[in-house]
């Protein structure tokens, strides 16, 4: 028994919707008093709050120094059992117990605070993650050494550049020595030296016995680091497995894209939506699927139900962290009702490969029509060009070829 | 160090025990009801919270070009303010004591109680990003905002026995009743910011009212006048309000003006009773959640 470190059963949790009001203004407050009694008058007719499930029914045995990565959509429940875990949020129903003591690494400098030294940040952050005293003292050189922020350690730490500061968090957060270790998206951060450290880092705390949860849309840094992955999908365990099978199985399902993921035909009245996109040149198998290099001709398809004068056409391609690779607009359309396809030509699109999504707009004039992240998403599967290690590779995926000639003005010595 | 080994010497201990299943470290269930509060969680986390205290002190006076002086000056200031307005020109009864030492008696609790519980009310909301982020027996932070707000106390205390000094009075023996009165002072401020950072966290509203129910406490509470204004068979309702005990309380255990406040003090005793223990039971039954929330 003792050689399980998380034992999750029947884990759910349910979000209702109509309550996460927020006032942060005064002018809110205002507005808000003023409509109050017809909000009250209102909420008589209108349905219950809608309740939305996060996770539904997970179940999990994690055995202790497994590293096992967790894949999914956006949404599909990876922080919600992350937080979980972490007790930053109680379930709705189920129950989860974990041996050892519990690390969280959901964002880099927690606990941190501008007018602090980075010294003092030491301190407070290391506190607030869990660490003792004593522990914070000991390790003190070490977290210096490894931020390599030696210089600025009395300085407050408003002045950091933001590497800076990523870099003294995560150097915090990495000699953190829970028994179970909760990682979200965190090794994404910082220049690629310091993820090189960080990745490391993650290596040797698995080494050293402890079982280490980490969240990724990076399929490499899973393949690299996990030994078993659970993908979670709508709130639930899709597939968990050994690390090869369930990416695979994963990035399948995003190629294929034929997971209900379709755009849903809730919104008829709409004004104008995007309705669904395929790459038309070059063609593959698959109509989301990108494996060569050279022009590529994509095509969206869209329905206006309400004449269009002076309206803007934005596109742009991300990857999977939002991250902009590319953007750009067309201006002063005048469409009339109808469903158009809006195609696109690109000289290249030379990715490094793996998925990204499209970010397709559509304004009549100063008004947004839709704003649509492509589903299924784009996937690139270019053989792949570029440094062979990750954090070495870039974004671009370029051939590119090296010729060594003498120079003619200052020939070698033979 | 010594803890470590203490600890470890539990763990290979609950590991030997090989007759039952090894009970987990967290046992993570839905929220239980009404009363689940775990004070021993909150004792294993009390180096977190010299932290929090430590923080909120290296932060509150940064960038300030007089610093701690604002300690004094505020009260100080208000002292001249109500000796003016409410003394010389309203001529209200101070039980024989000269008008500043009979306000600046009065302002001490009562500015402590005031900065203590808009603190603790608003510490929740302001700390969003890190309750969103990571575990932490929640209630610390308005617990460590009451607890900082006892430095700038202590400052003044000092400020005003010089000022007694001035005036040529001593403290009374019934003096060492202070940290009676402090101590109720302080549940008072950590009961209502229970109840109150906890409503922020989801009605923002709750920061707009604190300013207005500040200020209608103050008159509320015997500062600007004694408690003798108050006529003799309303007194206990007077009491209901507990920093009114605590006031009245502080001058006399310090001058000996006015009576013991028996009667009011017992009633206010009572109130600070009900207003923590509603206040941890609430404040708890919202942390399960808070982070979802807020």
């Amino acid at each position: 028994m003792s050689d399980i470190a998380v034992r999750i059963e029947n884990i759910s949790k349910s979000y209702r919707l109509g309550r996460r009001e927020r006032y942060l203004a005064l002018r809110d407050v205002l507005t808000n008093v003023l409509t109050a009694p017809v909000r009250v008058f209102r909420k008589s007719n209108r349905p219950e709050t809608e309740e939305i499930w996060a996770l539904k029914d997970v179940s999990l045995d994690i055995p202790e120094g497994e590293i096992l990565g967790m894949v999914g959509r956006n949404g599909a429940g990876k922080s919600t059992l992350l937080k979980v875990l972490t007790r930053i949020t109680k379930p709705t129903s189920g129950r989860a117990r974990v041996w050892g003591r519990v690390g969280s690494l959901l964002e880099v400098g927690t606990g941190f605070h501008p007018e602090l030294t980075g010294r003092e940040n030491i301190f407070m952050s290391g506190s607030i993650l869990g660490m003792k005293k004593v522990e914070i003292q000991k390790k003190f050189d070490e977290i210096v050494a490894f931020s390599g922020i030696e210089k600025f350690l009395d300085t407050p730490a408003k002045h950091y550049s933001s590497g800076m500061y990523t870099r003294l968090g995560f150097a915090v957060a990495a000699h953190l020595e829970p028994e179970v270790l909760l990682v979200d998206e965190v090794l994404a951060v910082g220049d690629l030296e310091f993820q090189k450290k960080c990745i490391g880092k993650m290596k040797e705390v698995s080494e050293g016995g402890r079982t280490v949860v980490l969240v990724s849309h990076q399929m490499n840094q899973i393949r690299r680091l996990c030994n078993k992955v659970l993908w979670m999908d709508c709130g639930q365990v899709r597939k968990v497995g050994p690390t090869a099978e369930v990416v695979g199985a994963y990035e399948a399902a995003l190629l294929s894209g034929g997971n209900g993921y379709e755009r849903s035909k809730k919104m008829p009245n709409a004004k104008g939506r995007f309705l669904s996109w395929e790459i038309v040149e070059p063609r593959t198998e698959l109509p989301h699927l990108l494996t060569s290099f050279g022009p590529v001709t994509v095509k969206f398809t869209v329905e206006i139900n309400e004449p269009i004068r002076l309206g803007v056409h934005g596109i742009e391609v991300n990857d999977p962290d939002g991250q902009r690779m590319w953007g750009n607009a067309v201006f002063n359309l005048n469409l009339n009702v109808g469903i158009y396809d809006f195609v696109h030509r690109v000289e290249a699109l030379p990715l490094k490969p793996g998925p990204y999504y499209w970010r397709v707009t559509l304004f009549n004039e100063q008004e947004r029509l839709d704003c649509w992240d492509s589903m299924p998403e784009l996937m690139i599967g270019t053989p792949p060009r570029s440094h062979p290690r990750d954090e070495w590779a870039g974004f671009l995926n370029l051939p590119s070829e090296l010729s060594i000639q003498p120079n003619c003005q200052h020939p070698a010595s033979v | 160090m010594k803890d470590e080994i203490a600890l470890e010497l539990q763990l290979i201990a609950m590991n030997d025990d090989t007759s039952t299943e090894v009970a987990p470290t967290f046992d993570i269930t839905p929220p239980k009801g009404w009363i689940d509060v775990n004070v021993r969680e909150a004792w294993e986390y009390r180096e977190l919270l010299g932290f929090l205290v430590w923080r909120d002190l290296k932060v509150r006076y940064k960038q300030t070009a007089i610093g701690i002086g604002w300690v004094i000056i505020q009260p100080f200031f208000t002292m001249l303010i109500f000796s003016f307005f409410f003394g010389r020109l309203a001529k209200m009864p101070s039980q024989g004591l000269p008008y500043p030492v009979f306000y600046y008696c009065a302002l001490l609790p009562w500015m402590y109680f005031a900065t203590a519980l808009t603190n603790a009310t608003n510490t929740v909301v302001e700390q969003e990003k890190v309750i969103t982020k990571v575990y932490f027996p929640r209630v610390l932070l308005p617990v460590s905002a009451v607890i900082s707000g006892l430095v700038d106390f202590a400052v003044s205390l000092v400020m005003l026995i010089i000022m007694m000094m001035f005036y040529h009075l001593t403290p009374k023996p019934t003096a060492f009743l202070v940290p009676v009165f402090l101590l109720l002072a302080i549940a008072t401020a950590l009961g209502t910011g229970l109840w109150l950072s906890a409503l922020n966290a989801i009605y923002r509203d709750v920061r707009y009212t604190i300013p207005f129910l500040v200020q209608v406490w103050l008159f509320a509470s015997p500062v600007a006048y004694p408690s003798t204004l108050v006529p003799e068979r309303w007194r206990w309702v007077y009491g209901l309000n507990p920093m009114a005990g605590v006031i009245e309380g502080f001058r006399w255990s310090l001058t000996g003006a006015g009576q013991p406040p028996s009667a009011l003090l017992l009633v206010s005793s009572g109130a600070v009773v009900v207003l923590l223990l509603g206040g941890l039971v609430y404040f708890k039954n919202m942390e399960g959640t808070i982070a979802d929330r807020i």
